[in-house]
Formats: structure tokens, sequence, C-alpha cells
């Protein structure tokens, strides 16, 4: 709940600008000829009152610009672009192609949209699997780890682990464990288990699939158990008691009081999740490198093969603008249905 | 309204984030050419020639050292491993941010000669070096594209051997290494029945993939590229070359089928410690020693070819693999670069720098010796007789990384059980030529 009423309030700014408008702040009032007098010092109080939150903003604002906006803006102007290899140098001369990066991305009989839609397909399934399965995971562990018992820091901690190790690290040892020959998951689920008739393949052919969703959620499901953990704690236990005086259960306090109150948190926390893991480039360029296997060719390792690998900017640059202009739709779309549900459910 | 602000507000935060994947990149472009503002220091990238950056910088430092105390100019050392090469080179190329000197694979000569990053070696230039005669023709002809100026000078030369493990060849009653692809299918079998992989196989490695795969396709009488540059991959000819090479392991079975995976040099280490018999790769001496093998343990042969005396074009059995020297043109320190380049590829330096890395010197007075070891005359030969340059177009590197994928796919579909026939060898070469685009 917090959550939504911190931001209602960030506008004292706003608020204070008509006050230092109000009668009392009329320094240079009285005189012969009040009215071209009176409006300077007013102008110019204006400007040092209202000016100062703009000014405080600047610096932010720049920085903003130059980190955020100029990349993407220079993204966008690429992808207009026929920048091969021969323009590397100099940008500038690299001659324009209108939409014909445009055209050769979305072209689904050709062998260039053909590999991109399969990537974006698999890039879907394999975000929709990897959202789900951290959030299931995340407040699993959330609630669990809700009541005080012993040990429970150390859990806490373990659980956060993960996340904390830098990504290239934990990556190149899941892909050592993930090897054919002598990689810890053959030897346990075959050596040692006997699971599967022979040693299987985790790092080419289909089975690649399974290893990246494996992975990918083992490295960001302690931050959506990060997140619900801080939200269950704004939750009153005397809800809970008053709950169980009435007789709820474990899964009817889960229903009707845990997953209600931790609705705002999972807005954000889904839609956060849901770009990490589209974008994701770290865990499969670890994990697999230059070339991803056909069955985990996702979309942010198929764009870097368009342009860096094939020297083509340009269309790597245009299939990141469509990929930009998905996420937008999505993310859009997203916040609308939810943030309507959110309505609708506060009416009742 | 409060909403439509939070709204926009989130939308906006998600677009910005999505964008940092977006626009990867971006730089300014540049005209500036090389100057001498600062003739007191050098920054050299180097490959990784040895068996670990580590032990490159035990190499190259003490002869940097005795540059710096001939010409008094300090050359800061950077070794960058071969997974992240042609990506610093670009990022150097597009931002004009970059080393003064550089090593590249000779292969990516022509690629990097028409993005327009590097010094051209015109006669003038050339002839600060020595000039062009100093280095052997074959070596040269992997500088650039035909008739354009140099984009590097040759430093380090490389081509394939068969290595093999004697103890297991005399094990299983092999006489004498493999001269012909047949023979060595058989021989393989051989080991296998003995209890060893045939051969080591990096099938995960899209450079390895590709040089094969073009060896072999010169064996068969065809090229990659057509004379007016166009791909032609999915040629009969090519389709046979790449079929050959992944029966190693789908269809003879003489190579393991954990290979299809192997991407950090595996293949060399499988070898070295005696799991398979054999091994096809570019100057391995000292790899092969890193991993404790003893130099009287291993033999060194031609690579077979298709037949016992094959003739004119078919007579190629490696490329002329091997590193160049280049000048990045934004340089700060154009004479030193020269002086820096004009010392690696003096004889001297020739001779210990590609015995410490176990090839064979570009450079024709650093060869006048008796070779070294029996790898080296092997190398010698070879890259006298029966080396081909892989093909000097621009699009070489995609090249390289289509096809590399290309077989690194049909490798992986064997390991699981699939069957690699020519028609499906024929469509995954004819999907990576159609990712060539125009």
């Amino acid at each position: 709940m917090s959550a939504t009423t911190g931001t209602h309030r960030p506008c004292p700014y706003g608020r204070s600008a008509p006050d230092a408008r109000a009668p009392g702040a009329d320094p240079g009032g009285g005189g012969e000829r009040p009215q071209p007098v009176r409006t300077r010092p007013r102008f110019a109080e204006r400007l040092r009152r209202g000016g100062v939150p703009y000014l405080l903003l600047f610096p932010a604002l720049v920085l903003e610009l130059l980190i955020h906006i100029a990349p993407m803006v220079i993204g966008v102007v690429m992808s207009f672009k026929q920048l091969v290899q021969q323009y590397i140098r100099d940008w500038g001369a690299a001659p324009w192609s209108g939409l014909d990066n445009f055209r050769v991305a979305v072209d689904f009989d050709a062998p260039v949209g053909q590999a991109l839609l399969r990537s974006f397909g698999i890039t879907c399934a394999f975000t929709v699997l990897a959202v789900a399965l951290n959030w299931l995971l995340g407040v699993t562990a959330a609630i669990l780890m809700q009541d005080r018992f012993r040990g429970r820091g150390v859990l806490r901690a373990l659980f956060l682990t993960p996340y904390a190790l830098p990504v290239y690290t934990a990556v190149i040892t899941w892909s050592f464990m993930l090897q054919h020959d002598n990689g810890l998951v053959n030897h346990v689920l075959h050596d040692q288990l006997g699971l599967t008739g022979s040693r299987s393949f985790w790092l080419v052919g289909g089975n690649s699939f399974v290893s990246l969703v494996v992975v990918s959620v083992w490295r960001t499901w302690p931050f959506a158990f990060l997140m619900l953990t801080a939200a269950l704690q704004n939750i009153p236990q005397d809800v809970y008691e008053a709950a169980q005086v009435d007789g709820a259960g474990v899964w009817g306090r889960i229903r009707h009081i845990t997953l209600p109150a931790l609705r705002p948190v999972n807005q954000v926390l889904v839609l956060v999740l849901f770009l990490w893991t589209f974008n994701d480039f770290n865990v499969p360029y670890v994990l697999f490198g230059k070339s991803a296997p056909e069955a985990a060719d996702l979309i942010s390792i198929h764009i870097y093969q368009s342009s860096f690998v094939t020297w083509n900017f340009g269309s790597g640059s245009a299939m990141s603008v469509l990929l930009l202009l998905f996420l937008l739709v999505v993310t859009a779309g997203y916040l609308l249905v939810t943030g309507r549900g959110g309505r609708r459910e506060a009416d009742v | 309204m409060r909403r439509f602000r939070k709204t926009a507000a989130a939308a906006l935060t998600a677009g910005l984030t999505a964008v940092l994947a977006a626009g990867c990149g971006g730089g300014t472009s540049t005209n500036s050419e090389g100057s001498n503002d600062n003739p007191k220091e050098l920054t050299y990238w180097a490959t990784n020639q040895g068996s670990s950056i580590q032990q490159d910088k035990k190499v190259l430092t003490p002869e940097l050292k005795k540059f710096q105390k001939r010409t008094g100019i300090k050359v800061k050392l950077e070794v960058i491993p071969w997974s992240s090469l042609l990506d610093r080179i670009l990022a150097a190329t597009s931002s004009g941010q970059g080393p003064d000197v550089l090593n590249i694979g000779n292969t990516w000569s022509s690629s990097l000669q028409k993005g327009g990053g590097l010094l051209r070696w015109d006669r003038r230039t050339l002839a600060r070096v020595g000039g062009e005669k100093r280095f052997t023709p074959s070596a040269m002809a992997a500088t650039g594209a035909k008739g354009k100026p140099p984009a590097a000078v040759p430093l380090y030369g490389l081509t394939y051997g068969l290595y093999y493990n004697k103890k297991q060849f005399k094990d299983a009653g092999i006489g004498q290494p493999p001269r012909t692809w047949d023979e060595l299918v058989a021989d393989g079998k051989k080991l296998n029945k003995h209890g060893h992989t045939g051969i080591a196989v990096e099938g995960g490695n899209l450079q390895e993939n590709a040089h094969h795969a073009f060896i072999l396709g010169k064996q068969h009488g065809a090229d990659f590229f057509d004379s007016s540059g166009k791909p032609t991959f999915d040629r009969p000819a090519n389709v046979k070359a790449v079929k050959q090479y992944v029966d190693l392991l789908a269809n003879d079975e003489i190579a393991a089928k954990g290979d299809a995976e192997y991407a950090q040099n595996q293949s060399v280490r499988d070898f070295a410690t005696g799991k398979a018999g054999m091994l096809l790769w570019q100057a391995a001496r000292t790899s092969l020693l890193a991993h404790g093998m003893k130099s009287g343990e291993y033999g060194v042969a031609r690579v077979p070819f298709q037949t016992a005396h094959p003739l004119g074009g078919r007579r190629v059995n490696t490329m002329v693999g091997g590193i160049n020297i280049a000048v990045f043109k934004n340089t700060d320190n154009h004479d030193g670069a020269l002086k820096f380049v004009k010392f690696m590829t003096s004889v001297k330096e020739q001779k210990l720098l590609n015995n410490a890395y176990g090839g064979v010197s570009p450079v024709l007075k650093a060869q006048q010796d008796p070779p070294r070891s029996p790898d080296e005359a092997v190398q010698r030969e070879a890259m006298a007789e029966s080396a081909a340059p892989l093909p000097q177009v621009p699009d070489e590197s995609q090249f390289e990384n289509l096809v590399g994928t290309a077989v690194k796919n049909l490798f992986a579909d064997a390991a699981a059980g699939k069957k690699v026939t020519t028609a499906s060898v024929r469509r995954e070469l004819s999907k990576a030529q159609q990712q060539m685009g125009k």
C-alpha cells in the first residue's frame, strides 16, 4: 500500500508555487505607479522561487538526455542508414536507406525475417516461463520466510546470493556444470541417479532452452523474493490475527490478505521482471557464446549477431527499434489493464 | 490525471530500460589521421597465441622492454582473448579510440581493410619495415584484397598439422600416419576399438569449423565465394566438404559426441591427455606441452588429402593461417608504431617469437635455419607447398561466423542423434548463405 501512497506525494514544489504568489509574498507593494513596478520584481521573484527546482533538476536532465535519450535517438537514426562495414569509421557517410532495414526485418518470407520471427517467438516463450517461475518462487519463499524462526536470516542471505554474484562468474560456472562430458549436472543425473539413458547435451540442441530458463530463473528470482519480502513487512500482523479469529486457514489468509496486499508491488515487479528477462543479453551470451543454439536463440543475441557479427549495424538497429516499439506497446497495455483493474478493486 | 501521469512516467521508464538494450553502441565518426603527438608511448593489442594470456605476457614483456631500451618508447601491452577481439576492433574503429598497434587474424585483413580503421601499407610505408619482398608471398597474399595497399603485414605464420599419439597408434597397429581422409577414418576406427576416441574436434568453435570447411572445400575443388565475391556456400562440392567434416562425428563416429560443444580448446586437452588419438590443429606444440604432454609422445604429419596424389588446385591441406600486425589509423605515434612493427618483424624477433608460439615465421630470412622441431618442418612444408589463403573478400569474417555456425548446428544435430544427410547439410549452408544479405 505504501508504494502507491508514496507516489501520491511527490509534488511539494508544484504546490509551493501558487503559495509563493499569495498576497503575503508581495514585497514591493504600494507606490505611485504600482502596475509596471510591481510586475518586474514579481516576475523575478517567481523565477527565483519557481526556478530553483528546475535548476536542481537541470544536471539530472542533462545526464538523462546524454545517457538515455541520445543513444536512443542515435539508434533510431542508425536504423534508417545502410551502416555496413565500410562506413564504420565514418558513420555520417553511410547512405540513407529509408525503410529498407525495417522491410528486411519484417519480411517473414525471407530468411532474415523468418529467423527474427522465430527468435521473437522463442524469446516470448522464454520470458513468460521465466517471469512466471521467478514470481512463483519469489512469492513462495517470501511467504515461507514471513514468520520468525531459527536460521531465517541465514536462509534469506543464502537465497539472495545468486543475485549478489557477478553475472559472468555465476553463469560461466553454470556453463561448466552443464558440459556434456565433465559437467556436474550430467554427473548427478546420469552417473549417480541414472535418470537419463545417456549423457544429455545441455548447451547445444533442444535442451539448451531448458538450461537457459533454469539459469535465468536461478539468477533473477532472488530479486522477486527481495521485493516481495519487503512488501510483506508492510502487512499489519493484526489483520492476520483477525482473520485467524474469523476462522481463515493458511490458504484463506494468503488468498484474501497477502496476495491483495501485494498487488501494487506485483504490478511493478512483474513489469520489471518482464523487461529484464526479455532483454537479457548476459546470461545467454556467457552460456552459449556468439551464436546461440537455435532452441535458445533469444532476441538480444539474435540482434547482436545481426549487427556485430555480420557488421550490419543498420539492420541490427532496425530490429532494436522494432523491439523497442513492441516493449513500449506491451508496457503501456500492461499498465492500462492493471491500472484499471486496480481502480475497480479500490472502488469496491 | 494523476493516473495518467503515473502511467506515462512508468511507460517512459520502461521505454528507457528497453532502449538500454536497443541502443547498443554509439560513437562518433572521426576523420583524424595519425599524428606524432605522443612519441614516447604506444599501446599494443596482442592476440592470445600461447596457452594462456599470462603466458603471452611472459613471452612478450621482455621483448617490449628490449624495444623500449632501444628506442625509448614505452609499449603498453594488452593481450586480448579471441572471443572479444573482433568486437574490440570494431568498437575502436567506430569510436576512433583504439590502440596504436594491434594484431589481427590474417583472415580478417580484407574485412578490416574495408572498414578503413587501419593504416594503409602503401609502398612507401612498407619500405619503412623493409619492403614486401621480406615476407613469404603466401603470407603477403593474406594481408588484404588483391591490388589494394595491404591493411597489415605478416607477423606469425600458422598452418594446420595432423597431430597423433604415437603410443596409441602403435597399440592399434597403425604403422604410419594417414595420408588420405579414408585412411584417417579407418585409423580412427582402429583407435576406437582400442578404447580411445579416434580424433578430437572443436565442434562449437566457429572459426575452426569454418577453416576446415574451407580446406575440405578446396580439396573437393570448390570455393565459398565466386570470382566476383558472391557467396557460393551451398554448391555441391562445399556441401560434400562440410558433410565430410561433420561425418567424423556423425557417420564415421570417430569423434566423441561431446566434442560438439567444445569451444574452449577442450579438444587440445583431450588429445594431450590421451583421450583422443588425433587432432587437427595449428601450431599445437606449446599448448600440448602446457597440458603436460611430452614432446616425444606425439607425432606431426601433414593434413590428409582426398587422394594420395592430388593435383593442381585440389592439392591444398591447410589455409594460410597466421597473425598480421597492423597500425591503427588514428595513432598518435605514427613513427613509433612503424618502428615497433619493424622491430616485431625483424629476423631476430621473428625467430624468437615464432619459436615461442610454435609457428612458422612469414619472414623469409627467419626461415633459413633448419627446423627446430618436426612440427616446424611440417608447417614450413605445408606453407610452401599446399597452403591456400582464405577468401580475401570483405565478407570473409561473416563467412567464418555463418558457415562456422552452420557446422556447429550440424555437429549438435549429430550429437543429439539426428541424422546428418547431404540434404540437411545443404539446408544449413543455404541458410547461412541467405544471411549474407545483399
